[in-house]
């Protein structure tokens, strides 16, 4: 059964990536979605433990902490993750991205105060953000589906395969003593979602699926930081009955991103991630 | 006396053509962003949430540099072609209440942010430019603010804006594909003005 199923899937995908490519959604199903079912529950689960436990908790920390104290905070989490940013930027191919992480992890650990100041970023090291996902994605490994963790959140397949190395290579987490480690850990995460607090009126009003706005959110910035900010756009005409016309847009950027498209993977049928690669992804697990 | 009056007014009518120059795009960006943010930054009111203060604000800013018709058809994708006018028009105005109520509340939350300007990749003959800033806070990862601008003849209008690699605009078609196909067009207008309704409710209870 499973064997006869396969290839008509696979065509079924096939037929699907290109019409996702000439742009033209005609399966009722969200491609970049195979597992809502399991999705949505559990992205309700977790939105109620964010409501019970985590929003309350960081509302509380933002309004006891001062000012001074949140930067203090968030320099010194952003500044463990240095060392593991920079092991992925050169594992990614870029020793001089590497090389300006570990520079920033230096400076600012000691004359930033074991990192509570951030000296480096106008010493002009700016602060990248890598993990193992997007090394994974530059060497090739397609996205695979989207899928919502409990209390991680929205990853991706391949990401959420990349997180257990990513959380033990961020200094933070791997403390060996075990109620410092913990408390470090809980203050990370309270930091990190206090830092969204302002995102969630937004949020909750601007779309009637948070659901769908989230994932879409999600998956389009994931593709932006695989490609290092230079992810490619393109602007559809959907004014005329003919086919739609592409207009002559951000040449450079997209000349840019077609570079590296290539770099990441020659024999993908399309830039990953829009198409064609998550759809076999899908298909064959 | 009357020389002077009619000297004046014609150097007045000399200086118009040069006045009605198109702003360069980065230079429009800039000078909005920056007035509207001064504004903010002094204002206790808006500060504080005044929902219709800011609305007015934003109103006379910024929504005169945005082609909201260009917005709604890259939201509502592929089906935008088989809306009437009518309801070309219906969705136009449902997606700009919408858009205007919900990203006007984020500027309430500006504080201490610093806009850095990044440089304009474009030729003097593009007719659509990025611009692309990066806001920067203290503690913080900085975010990378984009607008696209084209060029059309009342100068350049915005009609996207692309946080941290993700179209504010086309995040919206999944969503209203998904309405288009349960309830049609006519399905994604009455959704969308259900909302805004919702919106305007609650701000006038709060």
């Amino acid at each position: 059964m499973k064997k006869r199923l396969l290839p008509i899937l696979r065509a079924g995908a096939l037929a699907c990536g290109v019409a996702v490519l000439s742009g033209c959604a005609s399966t009722p199903r969200n491609p970049d979605d195979p597992l809502e079912g399991f999705n949505r529950a559990m992205f309700t689960f977790n939105e109620s433990v964010d409501k019970a436990v985590l929003k309350p908790v960081a509302q509380g920390y933002d309004y006891v902490a001062p000012k001074p104290v949140k930067i203090g905070v968030g320099n010194f989490f952003s500044n463990l993750a240095d060392p593991w940013i920079g092991l992925n930027n050169m594992l990614q191919g870029k020793p001089a991205e590497a090389l300006s992480d570990w520079m920033r992890f230096l400076f600012n650990s000691t004359f930033g105060i074991v990192g509570l100041l951030d000296i480096a970023t106008p010493a002009g090291l700016p602060k990248h953000d890598e993990d193992l996902g997007q090394t994974l994605a530059v060497w090739g490994v397609g996205e695979g589906a989207y899928v919502v963790l409990p209390f991680l959140g929205p990853r991706t397949v391949r990401d959420a395969a990349a997180l257990p190395v990513d959380l033990s290579g961020n200094q933070a987490w791997r403390l060996d003593h075990v109620s410092t480690r913990n408390a470090f850990r809980a203050l990370d995460v309270v930091h990190t979602r206090a830092g969204l607090l302002g995102a969630d009126r937004t949020l909750e009003e601007s779309t009637f699926d948070k659901y769908a706005y989230l994932r879409d959110f999600y998956l389009q910035n994931r593709r932006y930081k695989v490609h290092d900010g230079n992810p490619p756009i393109e602007y559809e005409d959907f004014n005329g009955a003919a086919a739609p016309v592409a207009p002559p847009l951000l040449a450079d950027a997209a000349a840019a991103s077609v570079g590296r498209l290539e770099l990441i993977d020659p024999t993908a049928p399309g830039p990953p991630g829009n198409g064609p690669g998550l759809q076999l992804e899908v298909t064959k697990r | 006396m009357k020389a002077l009056i009619l000297g004046f007014s014609l150097s007045l009518a000399a200086l118009l053509p040069a006045q009605a120059a198109v702003t360069p795009p980065d230079d429009l960006v800039r000078s909005v962003t920056g007035e509207v943010l001064e504004i903010v930054r002094s204002d206790r009111d808006i500060q504080g949430g005044d929902t219709a203060k800011i609305l007015a604000l934003v109103d006379e800013k910024v929504l005169p540099h945005f082609n909201f018709r260009r917005m709604t058809m890259l939201a509502v994708g592929r089906d935008w072609r088989q809306a009437t006018p009518e309801q070309q028009a219906q969705l136009t105005d449902a997606f700009r209440t919408l858009l205007v109520r919900t990203y006007s509340n984020a500027l309430t939350q500006y504080r201490d942010q610093v806009i850095e300007f990044r440089p304009l990749r474009a030729g003097a003959a593009d007719t659509t430019v990025q611009v692309r800033t990066e806001v920067r806070q203290p503690g913080a990862q900085p975010v990378a603010i984009d607008y696209v601008l084209e060029r059309t003849d009342a100068g350049w209008k915005v009609f996207d804006v692309i946080v941290a690699g993700v179209s504010l605009v086309t995040n919206y078609r999944g969503t209203f594909t998904q309405e288009v196909r349960t309830g049609g067009i006519e399905g994604l207008i009455r959704s969308l003005e259900n909302r805004n309704r919702e919106l305007a409710e609650g701000a006038a209870r709060s």
